[in-house]
């Protein structure tokens, strides 16, 4: 294996759950003030993931008050303390940059019925 | 001590610190360097090193090189460089340079190899000129303009930014920082990106600047 991608390797988490763009997460985000640390949760819809090896992201939207926020996370980051997939969506898309123009009931994404 | 490293430019990746930031570095297989020629005050009036570099097969080195690697007897290198060493003594020809040897986390070095050739290039893009309108029934669209004055002085400045070769010439990048050195697999990962294009030889040298 060539060293840029042993380097990357190593970098990356072995920890992550599988999800895909439509599923809707909680991100455990810490967060470091001063010398002490917490936990915050985001939860929202995966509206996309970007798959680059170690530099891979994926971005959460969610509605706070109205106001749509979107946070883009890097995926193998140690910021991040988990990730839980709260339900799986089904969605034909695999980037869904159509829920910001949507708002209300016609934003919601179905859940993938399980057998 | 000798005061650098060649090595081989392997491409950019990143990794994640131990605050948790994420950092872009350039992974560089740095070394082992021969030792083939040492070079003294006393006989050449000044303190050097000449080491060699990847190692080469026989059969494709000149007649005259392969006479210069038989007197150090360490078979043939693909790329010779002199690196400044304070005590030439400590150093016996055929002796190995490797990169923890030289470096460690945290050192700033400078950084020097060979830059993308880009051919030949015109104003707007190796001076950054902004160049004409498209349209509007502009005829003036990625052409240098004027190019100085008139009777007085009858000549073009010297400096006078022109169309011409750009890329592929010697760059050296300074203050780069070292995150991490792996001796085990020869390798240094510089913060930031470093001159020239992947697979291509850069020389490491520890910085000039920073104290």
């Amino acid at each position: 294996m060539n060293a840029i991608n042993y380097i990357g390797m190593e970098n990356m988490r072995k920890d992550l759950p599988l999800f895909k763009a439509g599923d809707t997460l909680r991100v455990h985000v810490k967060i470091t003030e001063g010398d002490k640390q917490r936990i915050q949760v985001f939860q929202g819809v995966c509206i996309k993931r970007h798959n680059n090896g170690v530099g891979s992201s994926f971005t959460v939207r969610k509605v706070s008050n109205g106001m749509g926020v979107e946070r883009v996370f890097p995926l193998h980051g140690p910021c991040l303390d988990k990730i839980e997939v709260m339900m799986v969506g089904k969605v034909r898309r695999a980037k869904l940059y159509y829920l910001r123009n949507l708002q209300g009931k016609a934003a919601r994404i179905k859940e993938v019925r399980q057998r | 001590m000798i005061q650098g490293i060649l090595g081989k430019k392997l491409g950019m990746t990143q990794v994640f610190v131990a605050d948790g930031r994420r950092v872009p570095v350039t992974v560089v297989e740095a070394g082992p360097c021969t030792v083939l020629q040492k070079k003294t005050a006393s006989t050449d009036g000044y303190n050097a090193l000449q080491v060699g570099f990847s190692a080469k097969k026989t059969h494709r080195v000149s007649k005259p090189l392969m006479g210069h690697f038989k007197k150090a007897d360490q078979g043939a290198f693909a790329h010779l460089r002199e690196l400044s060493a304070d005590n030439v003594d400590d150093y016996q020809v055929g002796d190995q340079i490797t990169c923890d040897a030289v470096f460690k986390a945290g050192d700033i070095i400078d950084v020097t190899g060979s830059s993308k050739g880009k051919g030949f290039q015109g104003v707007v893009k190796r001076w950054n000129f902004s160049g004409g309108r498209a349209t509007h029934g502009s005829k003036f669209h990625r052409a240098p303009g004027s190019i100085g004055c008139s009777a007085w002085p009858s000549r073009v400045l010297r400096g006078k930014k022109m169309p011409g070769q750009m890329g592929n010439a010697r760059v050296t990048q300074q203050n780069l920082e070292i995150v991490e050195v792996r001796p085990e697999q020869n390798i240094i990962l510089v913060k930031g990106s470093i001159p020239g294009a992947n697979q291509s030889l850069v020389l490491i040298r520890k910085s000039i600047k920073a104290k």
